[in-house]
């Protein structure tokens, strides 16, 4: 039934079925998990194994991508014609994939040492919805059309559903149904959304510059395509945006490892994944802007970005904290999109892996605090930056990141975006830019002072200085948030010298991507 | 093949004789009752696949006159891609509720396992019936012998359910007489009761008031037996106090059976040219349907018995399949109710197998009782999640297919209330579904313990009774293997069949459904 060879169709399209072999790692993972329940080593080699293998096919994707070749896998057309359940990578999907997969790896060490170092309950089913959510969120960055893409979504949402209540308390609980009360609606929306593209086109494909038929609808269907737009936008809450945000901050009550990699890449990702896809994909450039919906998505999205930083300063909760920095950083990405300019779309398309892998660090760092010395509030750390200076060394150089500022690499996708407003000429949206990355050294700065200058309280002058004794969090955990803070320098670096090999040649990748939608 | 030219009768016949059969077996020995009835089930699904091979190979339906009298004036079996269908999906579900049965109707109904089982299989024997006979008349006394052993069945639990046996007792006779009704009012106008041949003399009467009256009460007749909303005042308390095997049966199976009447008479009595123009009931249909849905729904989500939920949940189901009706015109409205036919038997059955699967097991009634329960039965509620999931129309389901059909249906139509209708409906399951999961899985028991029912008080000294025994504490307390089964075929089911529906024409599965589609609308009339 799946006849899906190795063969070079034409000089644009690759038949492969790698695509589909990346996405079973994780399922076939998740059904070893299960089976090895009751032997911890194998059941946490096999979450290794599978990301390694994973992120090795989706790596083997790079250099077709960079030939400027589409790689595609179609397992069989729907009963409705037109549209066929399959897989079709594009440079930017790509993107996406490379960063889910890649941190996956990293993040099930630092599972290993946070899960094992606080004896948490339920360890398999952790591990088997973690496999499953990865699952998810590379199908939705593989898939070839919204209904596939729709699919994985859902499977994205209902697996993360038990890890979001994992402590399984009152509070857990009234996370999750919270949860669940955002993205399943947002679900209905997106379905609806999609049939009613599928209805006026009679396909779903990611086209690049958008599909034709939406485009040639007429003058009489503009209502009609400004309401499917709000409908995607809806549909696609998982991307934060204000009002449709507090499921995020909501859903920190999770254990950290799964904050990190589904609350701040995986899960959100695949939100504002989506709204770039229907952006440059779906509706295109073009139409966009002939709508007036660029100017639209970019309100809202610079909208986000002053309000959720301007609650960010108000947490005193560190993961929480976060959480509303990632508020807005995903709508730096969505203003990116919303610029509908070549240098707009590459800061947002940069944006994805280099946020992924900036906040991916500063998570783990709160993880790796609060197992090493049970914080979890700002106001308790002073001095913790003497205590764990590995930790807090990588925590500093990715906040500097989030606030565009070197060495770490957000100070690239950052002046991408800038150049993206003035080329859209929009100099409100510069100056919303510059006023946001303000407001995140505003409530960045805090933490990095509290940690590294503060005396902690209770401690004498003078002879606290020389009893504070170094004490880190287990390798398992302190080795993945080195490296995720290392590559966000590097990542940089390379854009520098040009060398494009250590960076997982994101920027080429991206060039391709652009290339394809401007 | 010359046996399988009498398939079509045989699939009725050798379930009657069965019926007779388990009744003498059963006397000498209480055993042989399932074996046969498995047996005879077993043989009906294998000649129901034969015929529908046949049917979907040669493209045309089979016609069978009983004791060679041509029809008019003879009864004629009729099997066309539709019914072959419905009946393969009954049979299938009557095969697993006979498995289902054995240790339930142990339990629940001790010394009644003889009477349990020849009417039973006096029930298939009905439902087969109903979906075989193309003569209106004959239909109506299949329909009468499958009502009849079901109120039996239902009142066999004694207690509340005598009740509940007596209301459906009423109701059920008075669907089954607006139903003789129609059939006598038609009979006085054209002087016939088969349905091909009522297709052809009716035309010229369309205009008829009688003609006219006659569909009405076919309508509100076999909108009874389904209970459709309003009419489905019966349906909650007979499918929560019946025996757990008889709820998965009628829940299940004849449910559908009384949908494909309601079907067939629609469109193979009453074409589709009738409906166009003397009597346009389809949006009326529609919203009717729309109304059952959400307030099925919402009813459900009041609810604390799961099996009271699921039988409201069934009223809103069965507004999905008849909205898939009212959207006839459409490329994708009756794809959509016959997919669904399959997709609520495969998924209802699950979780009826279920509800009986924890009620034999633990005696638990009540939902914000199942605290734990995941951990205590997991393959159950494993069963349980995945028909939940189809419920509430998780992508790849069966409940997802049909949520694409009925959208695309409704968005052809230009319906947008309806849209809206479908899409509350899933966020409408999710609420009443998920509340049942999360006390399955992630709600810490002993927190909620709510009234200890008796048969739960009994089910916790069983078990005590056989910790004793096996000297050790029970923690994994799994139903038994033939309650197993059934929930974990019928769960993967609503996954695997979600998956084949989406996959089209690549699969044999859509074919079938084209075909009884293009066979209820191209001419109206059972070929």
């Amino acid at each position: 039934m799946i006849g899906v060879q190795e063969a070079v169709l034409s000089s644009t399209t690759t038949l492969s079925y790698r695509p589909l072999l990346a996405i079973l790692c994780p399922a076939t993972a998740a059904v070893l998990i299960l089976l090895s329940s009751k032997r911890p080593n194998l059941r946490e080699s096999w979450t290794i194994l599978a990301g390694v293998l994973q992120f090795s096919l989706v790596a083997s994707l790079v250099p077709t991508i960079l030939d400027g070749k589409v790689v595609k896998c179609t397992f069989f057309e729907t009963m409705f014609e037109g549209v066929a359940f399959g897989f079709k990578v594009d440079a930017f999907g790509l993107v996406f994939a490379l960063t889910a997969s890649f941190l996956w790896i990293l993040v099930s060490f630092y599972s290993v040492g946070y899960m094992r170092a606080l004896k948490e309950h339920a360890q398999t089913r952790y591990y088997f919805c973690f496999a499953i959510a990865i699952f998810g969120a590379v199908g939705v960055a593989l898939s070839a059309n919204l209904l596939s893409m729709f699919i994985f979504f859902e499977v994205l949402t209902v697996s993360t559903y038990p890890l979001v209540i994992h402590e399984q308390n009152e509070e857990a609980l009234r996370a999750g149904h919270k949860y669940f009360a955002y993205l399943i609606t947002a679900g209905v929306f997106l379905l609806f959304a999609i049939m009613l593209t599928y209805h006026l086109t009679g396909t779903t494909d990611f086209t690049n510059r958008g599909i034709k038929a939406l485009a040639e609808l007429g003058p009489a269907y503009k209502t009609t395509l400004v309401v499917l737009f709000f409908c995607f936008l809806l549909g696609f809450m998982k991307a934060a945006w204000m009002p449709f945000h507090s499921w995020l901050p909501t859903a920190m009550v999770a254990p950290t490892p799964v904050s990190s990699l589904l609350h701040a890449v995986a899960v959100v990702k695949a939100g504002v994944f989506g709204i770039v896809r229907i952006v440059c994909y779906i509706y295109g450039v073009d139409l966009m802007s002939s709508l007036g919906l660029g100017f639209v998505l970019a309100c809202i999205a610079a909208f986000t970005m002053i309000v959720a930083n301007l609650l960010a300063i108000s947490q005193d909760n560190l993961k929480r904290r976060l959480a509303y920095s990632t508020i807005n950083q995903l709508s730096y990405i969505i203003l990116g999109a919303a610029l509908l300019t070549s240098e707009g779309i590459r800061g947002a398309m940069l944006h994805i892996p280099f946020h992924g892998f900036m906040k991916i660090t500063l998570f783990l760092c709160a993880g790796a605090i609060m197992v090493a010395s049970g914080k979890k509030n700002i106001s308790e750390m002073a001095g913790i930056g003497k205590r764990m200076p590995v930790t807090m060394l990588a925590f500093t150089i990715c906040a500097f990141g989030m606030c565009g500022i070197p060495p770490a690499c957000g100070f690239i996708s950052k002046w991408f975006l800038c150049q993206g407003t003035l080329q859209a000429g929009e100099m409100v949206f510069l100056f919303v830019l510059l006023l946001a990355s303000f407001l995140d050294v505003i409530y960045f700065f805090p933490i990095i002072l509290t940690a590294f200058f503060k005396k902690p309280e209770g401690v004498v002058e003078g002879e606290g200085a020389a009893a504070v004794e170094v004490k880190e969090a287990p390798l398992f955990m302190l080795v993945p948030l080195t490296l995720t803070a290392i590559f966000s320098v590097l990542f940089l670096l390379d854009f520098i010298l040009g060398l494009n090999i250590i960076s997982f040649y994101f920027y080429r990748i991206v060039e391709v991507a652009v290339g394809n939608v401007v | 093949m010359f046996l399988g030219e009498h398939f079509p009768v045989l699939v009725v016949v050798i379930s009657l004789f069965s019926a007779f059969t388990i009744l003498l077996a059963g006397w000498w020995e209480k055993r042989t009752c399932l074996p046969i009835s498995l047996a005879t089930i077993s043989v009906q699904l294998f000649m129901a696949l034969y015929i529908l091979r046949e049917v979907v190979s040669s493209g045309e339906a089979i016609h069978y006159w009983l004791g060679g009298w041509a029809p008019p004036w003879g009864i004629e079996y009729v099997l066309d891609a539709f019914n072959a269908y419905v009946l393969v999906v009954v049979l299938f579900v009557c095969l697993l509720t006979a498995v289902f049965s054995k240790r339930s109707v142990e339990k629940e109904l001790p010394g009644k396992v003889v009477q349990f089982y020849v009417l039973f299989q006096l029930l298939v024997t009905g439902l087969c019936g109903i979906l075989v006979t193309g003569d209106i008349f004959n239909l109506y006394v299949f329909l009468e012998i499958s009502s009849l052993t079901t109120y039996a069945l239902i009142a066999a639990a004694r207690g509340r359910a005598l009740k509940a046996s007596y209301n459906y007792v009423i109701f059920g006779s008075i669907g089954a007489c607006f139903y003789l009704l129609g059939v006598g009012f038609l009979y006085a106008v054209t002087g016939s009761l088969n349905m091909h041949d009522l297709a052809l003399l009716l035309p010229p009467l369309y205009e008829n008031k009688v003609v006219q009256a006659a569909f009405v009460f076919f309508v509100v007749g076999t909108s009874i037996k389904m209970a459709l909303f309003p009419l489905h005042i019966w349906q909650p308390d007979a499918y929560t106090y019946a025996p757990s095997a008889v709820s998965v049966v009628i829940a299940a199976a004849m449910s559908k059976v009384s949908i494909y009447a309601f079907i067939r008479v629609f469109f193979s009595v009453f074409t589709t040219k009738f409906l166009q123009i003397y009597v346009p009931i389809d949006t009326a249909l529609c919203w009717v349907a729309a109304v059952a849905i959400i307030v099925g729904s919402v009813i459900a989500i009041t609810q604390t018995n799961l099996k009271r939920m699921l039988a409201y949940s069934s009223v809103s189901q069965v507004g999905y399949i008849v909205l898939g009706v009212g959207l006839y015109s459409t490329q994708w409205g009756l794809y959509g109710a016959l997919m669904h036919i399959l997709n609520h038997a495969v998924t209802k059955g699950c979780l009826f197998v279920v509800a009986g699967a924890i009620i034999y097991r633990t005696g638990l009634l009540d939902i914000r009782d199942f605290a734990g329960l995941g951990k205590k039965m997991p393959f159950t509620c494993a069963a349980f999640t995945l028909a939940a999931l189809s419920m509430i129309g998780v992508p790849p389901s069966v409940g997802f297919v049909t949520k694409l059909c009925l959208l695309a249906a409704s968005l052809e139509a230009v319906e947008y209330g309806l849209v809206a209708v479908v899409l509350a409906s899933t966020l409408l399951n999710l609420v009443y579904f998920w509340r049942v999961i999360e006390r399955m899985y992630f709600v810490k028991p002993g927190r909620e313990g709510k009234g200890a029912a008796r048969e739960e008080r009994a089910a916790r000294e069983e078990r005590a009774a056989r910790e004793e025994k096996s000297g050790r504490k029970i923690m994994k307390d799994e139903a038994p293997v033939s309650m197993l089964i059934p929930a974990l075929v019928l769960g993967s089911l609503c996954v695997v069949l979600g998956l084949l529906w989406l996959a089209g024409s690549a699969t044999p599965l859509l074919p079938v459904v084209e075909q009884a589609v293009e066979g209820l609308l191209s001419t109206g009339v059972v070929k």
